[in-house]
């Protein structure tokens, strides 16, 4: 086999998450009332961007074979504080962000240090820090409010070159910032190993709890950049436990969608990328073709499933049944 | 190394074990199972740390707390369970741990060019680089083994029975590739249990035997007889149960296997065992004896040939249908805390798992009955605990192991199959044990025993069948069982006075 072709292979997960994306969207899109319009397109990356802020930052933790119940905490609390301190001057702003990015890499610090260095299993430890953040959330919102700086806001969520929406440039460059490059790290290279056989990558001399520290570290940055995303969004922080609930679920669907298996181990932060916008579309698919939104729950558990079960037809090669179970 | 020793509770592994190896030698290590070789390489390794003992390095003394350390001070090891990760590439897997670097970032062409070297250095250029690990054949992966080794530019490359799951052609280049590195002035730790690589290949050999070394002797200047006579001489210190006289009137036989097969693992396997008959498995660790008794209890997929009990071919699928009546097997599991029991579970729920449907009436479990069976089994086996419902983790390893037992009595399995059951347990226990399973055989039942030292084949086995890659090699009945007939049969090699050589089946 020539290289591409290994290429090929190697990202069909990927690629596949792409490609039914593009369709779905061409679907939505030309079906839409208002037609294929910059304005159509803009308010769906507005809305699509945030849950691919938060599956790429599921990604991190999902390739080392561990889980984050706590991204939809992060995002939550990251919202928060932005509507208290990304405000004020230019100069103030930027503080301010710089003061949520450190609090999510802090959130992501804490719950590595759990898992790793207390080894108590992801899901656990995630559940109960990912309360915690929330319940920080709450104390700084008891009551939706805030604000946020204006100038910055209407950029990230307008358009560039009057038809790009801005928000997916700037998802680009988180990816060509910090995805690509961990991509391609050494470390990055370890967390792969890590979720792929924990065992064989220690036994290979690999840095085993660097990695998986660095990985929790990233998803908390990747949801912090999320937060403070829907802060641009709505111009203010609420402490709502049904958005945090729903986006850490929705971005363990989306990271499903794209290709990224749970056992860890393979699977792209682009593929979940791509598997949120296509989560996204499929709820915003109902509206066009005028069926009810109370389908909506419905019709994405019947796609996602589909998903999943496609997933598993290797298992039906398994020659030992003991590797079947978990 | 001088005077290394490892415990593991109460078992001595290492026993004040010395080796020196040259730079540009290639050192052969000889043992039976459990002897201390896996021991050792796993200290020299950096997985395990050695209780006592020193080891030297050029004249100074160093000490590995993981495999990374070891790597770093040149000691490279190609281990006999892959250390791949399945999920990369293989040139991802090749440069693990120390990938060539641009900016910070993986170069990736030149992380091509490193591991395409490997590969050429060990004599496996079919293998592409982009290739995933998943993806290849066991023989191919163990040349990537092999090339990641390379690429690490060892001092001292350990090899643990590296060419077991080669083919004859991977062999012959891996070979090639040794002598090479051997004029490269490395030195070479060659583990193997096949006796005619040994004498093709080694320079020195060493005989390791009850965890410590007994014999290191140049090589070619020992026949084959005379390092069995080496390695022999462990002490029986068990006290087995009297066997009972062949009879001559024997049955028919209760399990009947024809040709069994399975991937490349199990390769026409024949057998049969009689009811009050206890036959053993033997050979080396890892020649299929494990998946022998997985097949016949249903856990493996794609087993061909024809598994008889009773007179009629049966065929589980599962572990479930295997216990059924109308097969009554049972499978005592290597590893007691991930198979055989739910350890924080009680014991009593351990007891009647395995026969639940004999105590439940409607669905429901009938409580009076389950606590009458769960006291008659604690009685049968003396399980020491101080209550039926202390969890099972809480028991000693003995007891735990009597409980796994107990578990499948109470399923009344006519045909009891056991994967090494008295590994790591005490030697009271181990004798209870050998007096349960001939009081199950004289009852009735057929037994097929697993076991890894030979001791126990030769004490407690009316036959015993010696396996070699996959396939039984001899079947050696009654007095013909000694240690020697062993060793010569899981060695592969004739049982001649000088003990020639004998091929194994082709591949």
């Amino acid at each position: 086999m020539s290289d591409w072709r290994y290429v090929l292979s190697q990202n069909r997960a990927t690629l596949i998450a792409f490609a039914s994306f593009v369709a779905m969207f061409v679907i939505y899109a030309s079906n839409h009332p208002a037609g294929f319009s910059a304005n159509v397109v803009q308010t769906a990356a507005n809305k699509g961007v945030l849950l691919a802020l938060v599956a790429m930052a599921q990604t991190f933790v999902v390739i080392t074979a561990g889980i984050d119940l706590s991204v939809g905490g992060v995002f939550v609390l990251t919202n928060c504080l932005a509507s208290w301190i990304v405000v004020g001057t230019a100069p103030a702003a930027a503080l301010g962000v710089v003061g949520v990015l450190v609090t999510g890499l802090a959130c992501g610090a804490l719950n590595g240090l759990i898992v790793i260095v207390g080894r108590l299993q992801p899901i656990v430890t995630t559940i109960a820090t990912g309360a915690i953040f929330y319940g920080l959330a709450l104390i700084l919102r008891p009551t939706p409010g805030g604000d946020v700086y204006g100038p910055l806001a209407d950029a990230l969520t307008g358009r560039v070159f009057a038809v790009l929406p801005a928000s997916l440039t700037a998802l680009g460059a988180v990816v060509v910032v910090i995805w690509i490059p961990y991509a391609r790290s050494e470390i990055g290279r370890a967390a792969y190993a890590v979720g792929s056989s924990e065992q064989a990558a220690y036994m290979s001399g690999a840095p085993v709890a660097r990695a998986k520290f660095v990985a929790y570290v990233l998803s908390g940055l990747a949801a912090s950049l999320g937060g403070l995303f829907l802060t641009f969004v709505t111009y203010s922080g609420e402490a709502s436990a049904a958005t945090g609930g729903s986006y850490t679920l929705y971005s363990i669907a989306a990271v499903v969608l794209g290709g990224v298996s749970l056992y860890g181990g393979s699977g792209s932060a682009i593929g979940a990328i791509f598997g949120a916008l296509m989560f996204r579309t499929i709820g915003d698919l109902l509206f066009v073709f005028n069926l009810d939104p109370l389908w909506q729950p419905l019709f994405q558990g019947l796609v996602l499933l589909a998903a999943v079960s496609l997933g598993a037809a290797r298992l039906f090669q398994v020659r030992n049944r003991l590797e079947l179970l978990p | 190394m001088e005077g290394v020793s490892k415990r593991y509770g109460g078992v001595r592994a290492l026993e004040n074990a010395s080796l020196a190896i040259g730079a540009g030698r290639i050192h052969a290590i000889l043992g039976e199972n459990g002897a201390g070789k896996s021991t050792l390489i796993k200290i020299l390794s950096g997985v395990v740390r050695p209780d006592a003992g020193r080891i030297t390095l050029d004249g100074a003394e160093v000490a590995f707390d993981s495999p990374a350390a070891a790597i770093r001070a040149g000691i490279v090891c190609i281990f006999q369970e892959l250390s791949l990760v399945p999920d990369l590439s293989v040139a991802d897997n090749i440069a693990i741990s120390n990938p060539p670097l641009r900016f910070g970032l993986i170069d990736r062409r030149a992380q091509r060019r490193v591991a395409e070297a490997a590969l050429a250095r060990a004599g496996a250029t079919d293998i592409h680089p982009m290739a995933l690990v998943k993806d290849l054949p066991l023989s191919r992966r163990q040349m990537v083994e092999i090339a990641k080794a390379l690429a690490r530019k060892p001092r001292i490359l350990i090899l643990d029975e590296a060419t077991s799951a080669l083919t004859a052609a991977d062999v012959a280049k891996v070979f090639v590739v040794l002598k090479r590195l051997r004029e490269e002035g490395l030195a070479l730790l060659f583990i193997s249990h096949r006796m005619h690589e040994i004498a093709e290949l080694a320079d020195d050999c060493t005989v390791f035997r009850n965890g410590s070394n007994v014999a290191t002797y140049p090589a070619g200047t020992k026949s084959d007889g005379e390092v069995v006579e080496m390695m022999i001489g462990r002490e029986l210190s068990h006290v087995f149960p009297q066997k009972p006289p062949p009879r001559e009137d024997a049955g028919p036989p209760l399990l009947e296997v024809t040709r069994l097969g399975w991937t490349d693992r199990l390769r026409d396997i024949s057998f049969h065992a009689r009811a009050g008959e206890i036959v053993g498995l033997g050979g080396l660790d890892g020649q299929g004896q494990r998946e022998l008794l997985l097949a016949l209890f249903g856990v493996l997929r794609g087993v061909s040939g024809e598994i008889r009990v009773a007179g009629r071919a049966v065929s589980p699928s599962s572990p479930n249908a295997a216990k059924s009546l109308k097969v009554g097997m049972a499978l005592i599991p290597e590893d007691r805390k991930t198979e055989g029991l739910m350890l924080p579970m009680s014991v009593s729920e351990n007891l009647s798992f395995a026969a639940l449907e004999r105590i439940t009436r409607g669905g429901v479990i009938d409580r009076a009955r389950e606590a009458r069976l769960v006291a008659k089994m604690i009685d049968l086996l003396a399980i020491r605990t101080s209550s039926p419902d202390v969890p099972a983790g809480a028991l000693s390893g003995g007891n735990q192991q009597k409980v796994v037992i107990a578990k499948w009595l109470m399923a009344e399995p006519r045909i009891i199959l056991l994967n090494d059951p008295t590994r790591g347990i005490d030697v009271a226990t181990k004798q209870e044990i050998y007096q349960l399973l001939r009081r199950l055989a004289d009852s009735g039942a057929a037994i097929v025993f697993y076991t890894t030292d030979y001791a126990e084949l030769i004490g407690c086995c009316d036959r015993a069948l010696v396996l070699y890659d996959g396939a039984i090699r001899r079947e050696l009945v009654g007095d013909e069982i000694t240690e020697r007939g062993l060793i010569m049969s899981a060695l592969n090699i004739g049982d001649g006075p000088n003990g020639a050589a004998v091929e194994g089946p082709p591949r």
